[in-house]
């Protein structure tokens, strides 16, 4: 799990090549998502969001999933498309705001086939 | 909730239209269902930002779509493109990027998008009505729409605008909606000097701190006397966008859906009233700044694409001057309005000051400058916040006036006149 201190505009927030937050203004610069259950309150930012997660999921930079307490419609959609056109999963999940509240950079994420999601050390 | 489809939204679904509108309405609806929607609505224009290049997938993806034989059913136009499409020579970054960026531009030109490469389509002789359902994307474009024109699109992004061109249809959901476009959020600026509102660039910095503090919610600022300009709403809205998620907007007494306080509420209570202070607008000047000293190689203007009001008063600034040898200075703007000061001679005095017009793009996320180990000046909040990141430059957010009283003297040059008759 990495867990986002702020919200992260993928755009000119995130390299989708690296997968690395390139946000200056960001307090978790240089942090890489690759292969993280990324958690964060909700999206933020640019239109071309969806355009940067369908980019990081092709390059397999990606998170494996994203977890949200709001849902964000640009993230989604990057999700949407990669499945359309490569059969790639990186599903996105709606979590309460206090549930959110638990999870810690560093654990480990079960996430079920309801899309309920657990954390624990 | 379930999504209520129409017979024709069936059959697109079915792929009775084609398989592009099969492809784009499959996505529509997942949308919709997502997002909650009752039924899908029927819109009047798009606007694409999915044509700006961010990798191979934004080719595919359209690749795809004109592959499957996809037009679009309603007026759209395009956003910015990764370079000067007019003047490629501008673009100083990896050849085969900008041929692929040439690449995606001839795709979406191909399904019948307008070639109008701007960031500010509102600028564009045909824009939206008051009311008008519409999808555009791009943030300021969106903001714009929803508090300037009172045009109703949700906050759009890539790929699933051009999906809406191609049907013609989205998820009745978000800023489409009556109940989600009265404020929640008041900003109380009445008690503020009024001569502080006399500055254009005090807007963006009101927008950047609504934008870092607003969420989710829609804002209404309360407490301006005048109806204010469209460039400075546009100016507020812009950097709002950057530095949060804020689709729409009201100003009290300016924007249309907000005549009174009390009709940006939707004569509900606010869930909170934030009193703005002279130290939350130095705040956000201090956080779109990140060089002190007076070194400077670049002035950016443009963010979004310069309008001919914005252009006068440039043009008033510079007229009969010229910049330092040492300093570049750019200005953006969409291809219509680069024509038009043409047309006017106005383009002419700007590159006699020494302005390099770009068009089509913008200079804050493509290799242009030249030089990006010194800092750059600019006037514009969404410059300021994005350009650090996206070219790893030092910026420095001032007026217009300073931004050029820096470029001729060759180093940066501030007024604080406006901050010290605050104390």
């Amino acid at each position: 799990m990495l867990r986002l201190d702020e919200p992260l505009s993928f755009w000119g927030g995130l390299d989708p090549e690296t997968g690395q937050i390139t946000d200056v203004h960001h307090p978790q610069v240089g942090a890489s998502v690759t292969g993280t259950v990324l958690a964060m309150e909700h999206g933020r930012g640019s239109s071309s969001s969806s355009s940067v997660v369908l980019e990081l999921i092709r390059n397999k930079a990606g998170p494996v999933a994203i977890v949200l307490s709001e849902m964000d419609t640009h993230i989604l959609l990057g999700s949407i498309v990669a499945e359309e056109l490569y059969g790639l999963s990186m599903p996105v999940l709606i979590t309460s705001k206090e549930n959110l509240q638990n999870f810690h950079s560093g654990n480990v994420a079960h996430i079920d086939s309801e899309g309920n999601i657990n954390c624990v050390n | 909730m379930t999504l209520d489809l129409s017979s024709d939204d069936l059959e697109m679904l079915d792929g009775r239209n084609g398989a592009a509108v099969e492809m784009a309405m499959r996505i529509i609806v997942r949308l919709g269902e997502t997002v909650n929607a009752k039924r899908l609505i029927d819109i009047s224009s798009a606007h694409i930002d999915s044509c700006l290049y961010h990798g191979l997938s934004t080719i595919d993806f359209a690749d795809r779509l004109v592959q499957l034989g996809a037009q679009v059913k309603v007026p759209t136009t395009l956003n910015v493109s990764s370079m000067d499409l007019l003047h490629p020579d501008l673009y100083r970054g990896d050849p085969e990027e900008a041929l692929r960026g040439r690449q995606l531009a001839d795709l979406y030109e191909s399904m019948g998008c307008k070639p109008t490469w701007t960031c500010a389509p509102y600028l564009l002789e045909e824009r939206p009505n008051f009311g008008d359902q519409i999808v555009w994307a791009e943030s300021n474009a969106i903001v714009f729409a929803n508090s300037v024109l009172g045009a109703r699109t949700d906050r759009y992004g890539d790929l699933i605008d051009i999906c809406a061109a191609i049907t013609g249809r989205t998820p009745d959901a978000g800023l489409h909606l009556d109940e989600n476009r009265h404020a929640s959020l008041v900003y109380e600026v009445g008690h503020l000097s009024p001569s502080l509102f006399d500055h254009d660039e005090i807007f963006p910095l009101l927008g950047a701190f609504i934008g870092s503090t607003t969420g989710t919610q829609v804002p209404v600022v309360d407490g301006l006397n005048h109806k204010q300009s469209e460039y400075r709403l546009r100016a507020l809205g812009a950097a709002a966008a950057s530095t949060g998620s804020v689709g729409m907007f009201h100003v009290a007494g300016s924007t249309p859906e907000a005549p009174t306080l009390e009709a940006a509420l939707g004569s509900k209570d606010p869930q909170d009233s934030i009193r703005v202070s002279v130290e939350d607008l130095q705040m956000m000047r201090s956080k779109l700044t990140s060089s002190t000293g007076t070194a400077l190689a670049t002035v950016a203007l443009g963010t979004p694409h310069y309008s001919i009001d914005e252009f006068a008063i440039l043009r008033s600034h510079i007229l009969g001057k010229h910049k330092h040898p040492e300093i570049d200075f750019y200005v953006s703007a969409g291809r219509d309005i680069l024509l038009e000061l043409e047309l006017r001679g106005w383009a002419d005095e700007l590159r006699s000051f020494g302005v390099s017009l770009v068009g089509d793009t913008c200079t804050y996320f493509t290799p242009i400058l030249s030089n990006t180990d010194k800092p750059a000046m600019t006037d514009s909040g969404k410059w300021a916040y994005y350009a650090p990141s996206n070219l790893g430059i030092d910026v420095i957010f001032a007026s217009t006036a300073d931004c050029v009283a820096s470029a001729i003297a060759g180093r940066v040059v501030l007024d604080e006149s406006i901050w010290t008759n605050e104390q």
